[in-house]
């Protein structure tokens, strides 16, 4: 037990406003005020002081309604948006201790590049629809400052084979595919840099059923094998429940707990919480 | 029981759950609950429905957080842990190393094979794939699943296989600590046979045991010790059981 796992990411009081922002955003909004709205400049406060750490292996999972900024957490995370405060620091990017919403934007993409994978609710926003399925992952891999076109191919056929995409539509477009498939030729793409870190916003939304436990399947075969860390953003329960070990539940922009996945759901603390689960199960 | 080393101590544990959609309304589960567990002990719980018998044993793999009282855990390294108030990255270590729960239901990954539901335990310990494969289907063998079953989803099983199913899925992974609740609910006289041997062997093997039961012949055959919790669960009253001679 003295052994400690690895802390591979580390998030301090992240904070993301839309508008001009003043003094009292913060403070005005939040589950407390019942919004995320400030009263007093109507800067909508997306995510406000948001802190946890996530453990080399661990899935984290992150529950709330729509608006309860838990998509803007993960843009954040990977720069898609930048975050008005707060810090971010990586375990593989300089000491550890170094903020990486404060760098440069040269080291902000080699930290995305090499550090971080992200799957969307809408695979499209992850791949190209007219690259073929084995030139998406390439992509990846070249930002990934890898170059070698025969290794670049047999790493991309061997993700694709990993994500269960036949070989034979390695040279098709997703264009073509069905949502499921062009699902995990993003998850095989996110994969490509072998990143310590899996950010899925989302991930089975919009695919029935049948698709959707399949997806889920590879994701926690890929926890399994690959040991990555992954956080797992999502509104549905039940996904939250077969993948993540623990779970944070965001309302109005902030985290109003935290548990292990089994205790959110069976003994879940605050009002929010209890309405969440009693509402869905 | 004197001269075992505790594993295991629960001091003045209480769980009150407030209700926050029926305006805060405050629901006991339990109310000052102490017993402590031998290293190598099985304890019995007893008692009617509702006594809170369940919630003890929630609270100490805590899906349920304690409102006062403690937890002591003493770790395979020796070191001493409160369940109640540790990291809760801490808890899930312990989870996977050292602390097996038995709930009354299967909840299983949605098609998963039975052979794979248990190889996923020891895969997370980070055994091999067929290494983990290998020992599930001796447990499978074990608790006597069909061989037509083992590639088959445990959703489509009845309830005494799946009931099975979930024992092996906890004794799998060779826990110090085990927590069973009604382990032997609703099986056949067959069946709980099987599970008692399979009980008895994990004992023997050094697994410390807390199980609830209704069925109390089956308990008796199987526990050093049984407490009784009353309705409204504050009161516990230890008996001490004569240990049976097989």
């Amino acid at each position: 037990m003295a052994v400690e796992q690895e802390i591979v990411l580390t998030v301090r009081n992240l904070s993301k406003l839309y508008g001009p922002g003043c003094p009292d955003c913060l403070s005005l909004t939040g589950p407390e005020a019942g919004t995320n709205i400030c009263p007093r400049c109507h800067t909508i406060v997306a995510c406000n002081g948001v802190s946890f750490e996530l453990e080399s292996g661990e899935i984290l999972g992150i529950v709330g309604e729509s608006g309860s900024g838990k998509s803007t957490l993960v843009r954040c995370l990977y720069f898609d948006e930048d975050a008005t405060s707060g810090e971010c620091c990586f375990s593989a990017f300089g000491d550890g201790r170094a903020n990486a919403f404060a760098q440069t934007s040269q080291a902000r993409r080699y930290i995305r590049n090499h550090l971080l994978g992200i799957v969307y609710q809408n695979p499209l926003m992850g791949i190209k629809p007219h690259f073929t399925a084995g030139g998406n992952v390439a992509e990846k891999l070249l930002t990934a400052d890898v170059y070698n076109v025969s290794a670049i191919r047999q790493r991309a056929a061997a993700l694709l084979e990993r994500t269960e995409v036949p070989l034979a539509r390695m040279d098709d477009f997703p264009a073509h595919f069905s949502g499921g498939m062009q699902q995990r030729v993003q998850i095989a793409k996110a994969l490509a840099n072998n990143p310590p870190v899996l950010l899925l916003d989302e991930v089975t939304t919009g695919l029935d059923v049948s698709v959707q436990a399949r997806v889920l399947d590879l994701i926690k075969e890929i926890q399994q094998d690959l040991g990555i860390a992954m956080l797992v953003v999502s509104h549905d329960l039940g996904v939250i429940r077969i993948l993540a070990d623990r779970t944070a539940v965001m309302q109005h922009g902030q985290v109003l707990e935290f548990g292990l996945t089994d205790q959110i759901l069976e003994d879940p603390q605050h009002r929010y919480t209890q309405l969440l689960v009693h509402s869905t199960l | 029981m004197t001269d075992r080393r505790e594993i295991l101590a629960v001091r003045q544990l209480s769980k009150r759950f407030t209700l926050h959609i029926l305006d805060g309304k405050m629901i006991t589960g339990c109310e000052d609950v102490s017993f402590s567990l031998g290293e190598g002990e099985f304890l019995g719980i007893t008692g009617p429905s509702g006594a809170g018998k369940s919630t003890v044993i929630k609270c100490i793999y805590r899906t349920y957080l304690s409102s006062t009282g403690s937890v002591l855990y003493t770790s395979g390294d020796g070191s001493r842990v409160d369940l109640a108030l540790a990291p809760e990255r801490q808890v899930i270590r312990l989870r996977r190393q050292e602390i097996g729960y038995v709930s009354q239901f299967l909840k299983v990954m949605p098609r998963v094979p039975a052979v794979d539901v248990l190889a996923g335990e020891l895969r997370q310990k980070g055994w091999e794939i067929e290494q983990a494969r290998q020992r599930a289907r001796e447990y499978l063998e074990m608790m006597s699943i069909n061989h037509k079953l083992w590639d088959a989803y445990p959703s489509t099983f009845s309830g005494g296989e799946q009931q099975r199913i979930n024992l092996a899925r906890a004794l799998i992974s060779g826990p110090r600590l085990l927590l069973l609740d009604e382990p032997t609910a609703s099986l056949d006289i067959e069946t709980k046979q099987i599970v008692v041997c399979v009980l008895r062997e994990m004992k023997e093997g050094g697994a410390s045991i807390i199980g609830i039961f209704h069925d109390l012949d089956v308990m008796e055959r199987l526990v050093d010790r049984a407490f009784n919790m009353k309705e409204g669960s504050e009161a516990l009253q230890p008996t001490r059981m004569e240990r049976d001679a097989l």
